[in-house]
């Protein structure tokens, strides 16, 4: 017997309620692992009443923060359902659905390997794919397979539904040809770009296994390529961004060729990797209807997402959070550093949990290198903070300007000490880390704990507050 | 004049999966550190090992990478097996491992040849074998040393009979969950599924390896000065906790 909706999403928000009551969590996938355990078709029918249907995008790298930059574009049009809080699993957009009274729209990021189940239960009208690196192997198993399973998700999308591609990264490229109603996006700056880095993914081509020619990569293997054994190559993408300016840690500016006219967009978070989820988001919303000013706008108007480049006032100091996780992104983290000018006192949070990936060993492909040129003291954190340490230290940095401070607290304590007034700390955690970094935070008054943003981040889109 | 000691990496564009590049630049530090020179020649598809090689290492790497290399390396069993007659030394992790035994049986049959330098097989099995692992190492008569890792395989490796493992499990898989083995051990070639990568926090593995290589470079295996290793040791300190913890076992 299938049970009514309305109980089991009724037994499933309680079960939120009681998350928050005891403190255990923010209650951002309880309800939802309830809401799947006692009925795994209810995701699919919450969906099915958002009359303006679901949208998801997914990627190794800047799911999270693409998301809030296409919510914040979407906002002012649609009433939005979504998973700001990052919870990005079946069982977190589950929790999401149980919050849609009065949404319109459904707006998604979802995990790479829940990616298959998510979107069969949505049947997006619009998919975006923004990259696929080599992560937490331990977790995702290799790459091949992901893209494999995306794949079969490529290929269960309605005939109507658009896919959204990052053109600059070959095995999406892949996914997404022959298909009708695509919009590719990319980047056309050469001036960006550079070799091929080391340990990249996406050295052969999916169709045919010939290395690819890469005339130029911007971030990890995103970048120009083309095929010498079976001649596929990149196209000219439907959006994408030029005349880049970089502009530090602070943002970036660079103008956006939209279909029908080009805009310039200046962005309030750092990097490439932040240009290129700009891009994901602009094309995301152009296919759910979004105009050019509104693009702009949002984009423009768009925050830190929850510690990717979060900025938190502390007393007369400035901290900055940048989240590390993978190679590629750890070294877009490094290179937009160092473009700033490398702090004296950097802290490195590495745990190894599972949501951290249990395999630290990802660490020895990051190219910490760079920051060895300007850095006085590393202070390195984490459960695995050792570990850490041998990595800097068998790059040649001194072991005696090493501290280890295993505790992530501690270590953002003995970083502020070092830290002086008027300056900026800045502190890269990993996911885990950055959790333990928030609820300190947070208790200190200095920041809201993240179901808190969550909470907030949908009254802004104007859906009334989880249920009490 | 400074010795050199001579390391030839077997497909650095292939099989580079486990952060294999950390294994190298720790075998760099120590080796300088006791005013030796490391040498790296890379290796690809098509190209002959370096003569006077000392050290030979392979890595991991993803199922696509390896295919496109096992032809190649299949070629080489004599090439290689000559240079661990010369005294060559040879570090093999992971893929590189499966791939020096006498080939890879996937789940459909498909057999992938191997190089057959090492007396074993490798047989894909339906559970994927991942987790921290340790494991108990006797290179040398009375001198045992704990070694730890992360694995990540779904081969089953089978020793031939009378074939030396690296060593025995303490905690985790090891070889192929069952046989209570890891690795493989000829002379003075290792292969294993211990990733992390492996030498930074094995530091006594990594002074093995180089004293092996060296041995063949000077004649004799020199007695390398010892160094400040309080990082590697808390770091093999908390890997093995993780390993007790936490190695994979099945349930």
């Amino acid at each position: 017997m299938r049970i009514p909706l309305v109980i089991s999403t009724l037994v499933a928000r309680s079960a939120g309620a009681g998350s928050r009551l005891s403190r255990k969590g923010g209650g951002t996938t309880l309800p939802g692992r309830v809401l799947n355990a006692l009925d795994p078709g209810a995701s699919a029918r919450l969906a099915r009443r958002l009359e303006q249907g679901s949208a998801i995008i997914s990627a190794t790298n800047g799911k999270t923060t693409s998301a809030a930059m296409t919510a914040a574009i979407l906002a002012s049009r649609y009433r939005l359902a979504g998973n700001p809080a990052g919870a990005n699993l079946s069982s977190g957009v589950a929790t999401a659905l149980l919050h849609t009274r009065g949404a319109e729209l459904g707006l998604f990021e979802v995990d790479e390997a829940a990616l298959p189940r998510v979107a069969e239960a949505l049947e997006p009208r619009a998919l975006c794919l923004g990259n696929l690196f080599r992560d937490q192997l331990d977790r995702y198993g290799e790459l091949e397979l992901l893209a494999e399973r995306w794949r079969g998700v490529v290929a269960g999308l309605a005939v109507g539904s658009t896919l959204i591609v990052n053109e600059d990264d070959p095995q999406l490229a892949q996914l997404a040809r022959g298909r009708a109603g695509v919009i590719r996006f990319g980047i056309e700056d050469a001036r960006h770009g550079g070799p091929l880095p080391h340990a990249a993914d996406a050295r052969y081509c999916s169709a045919c296994g010939v290395a690819y020619d890469y005339r130029l990569a911007y971030v990890g293997h995103l970048g120009e390529y083309s095929c010498p054994g079976c001649g596929f190559e990149r196209s000219k993408p439907d959006i994408w961004a030029e005349a880049i300016t970089l502009e530090g840690l602070t943002g970036s500016s660079f103008q956006l060729h939209l279909p029908e006219e080009t805009l310039s967009v200046r962005l309030g978070l750092p990097g490439l990797y932040n240009v290129y989820n700009a891009l994901a988001a602009a094309a995301l919303a152009h296919a759910l209807g979004a105009q050019p000013d509104e693009i702009a706008n949002g984009l423009e108007s768009t925050e830190a997402a929850f510690g990717r480049s979060e900025r938190i006032a502390i007393g007369e100091k400035e901290l900055l959070l940048l989240l590390i996780k993978n190679p590629t992104g750890a070294n877009e983290v490094v290179r937009t550093i160092v473009a700033s000018g490398t702090p004296k006192t950097l802290v490195i949070a590495l745990n190894d949990r599972i949501a951290d990936g249990q395999d630290v060993s990802w660490i020895w492909d990051v190219d910490f290198e760079p920051l060895l040129d300007g850095l006085e003291r590393l202070i390195a954190s984490g459960g695995r903070a050792a570990e850490l340490a041998l990595r800097f230290k068998y790059a040649g940095f001194p072991e005696s300007r090493i501290e280890l401070v295993p505790s992530p607290a501690e270590a953002l304590d003995r970083g502020l000490k070092l830290t002086e007034e008027g300056g900026e700390l800045v502190v890269c955690p990993t996911y885990t880390a950055m959790l333990e970094l928030q609820k300190v935070l947070a208790a200190r008054g200095h920041a809201d704990l993240y179901w808190q943003r969550a909470a907030r981040a949908r009254e802004e889109s104007g859906l009334p507050r989880s249920p009490k | 004049m400074t010795t050199r000691i001579r390391l030839c990496h077997l497909y650095p564009d292939q099989l580079n999966i486990y952060a294999d590049r950390g294994n190298i630049a720790v075998l760099r530090s120590r080796a300088e550190r006791r005013d030796y020179e490391l040498e790296m020649i890379g290796v690809g598809v098509g190209e002959a090992l370096a003569p006077e090689c000392d050290l030979i290492y392979l890595g991991g790497g993803q199922d696509r990478e390896q295919a496109l290399i096992a032809p190649d390396l299949a070629r080489r069993t004599e090439e290689i097996s000559a240079a661990l007659e010369d005294g060559a030394a040879l570090l093999a992790v992971c893929g590189g491992y499966q791939l020096l035994g006498r080939g890879y049986r996937d789940r459909t049959g498909v057999e992938m040849p191997g190089a057959g330098v090492l007396p074993l097989e490798t047989v894909a099995g339906d559970r994927r074998m991942i987790g921290d692992v340790s494991i108990e190492c006797k290179l040398e008569p009375e001198d045992t040393h704990s070694v730890v890792g992360f694995e990540n395989h779904g081969g089953r490796t089978r020793l031939d009979p009378g074939a030396v493992p690296l060593g025995r499990v303490v905690h985790g898989f090891g070889n192929d969950g069952e046989s209570g083995f890891e690795g493989c051990r000829l002379g003075k070639a290792i292969g294993t599924y211990l990733h992390g990568p492996l030498l930074p926090r094995n530091p006594w593995l990594t002074d093995w390896l180089l004293g092996q290589a060296l041995g063949r470079r000077l004649g004799e295996v020199p007695e390398l000065e010892p160094l400040e290793d309080d990082l590697e040791h808390e770091a093999h300190a908390v890997a093995l906790g993780r390993a007790r913890a936490r190695g994979g076992k099945f349930r």
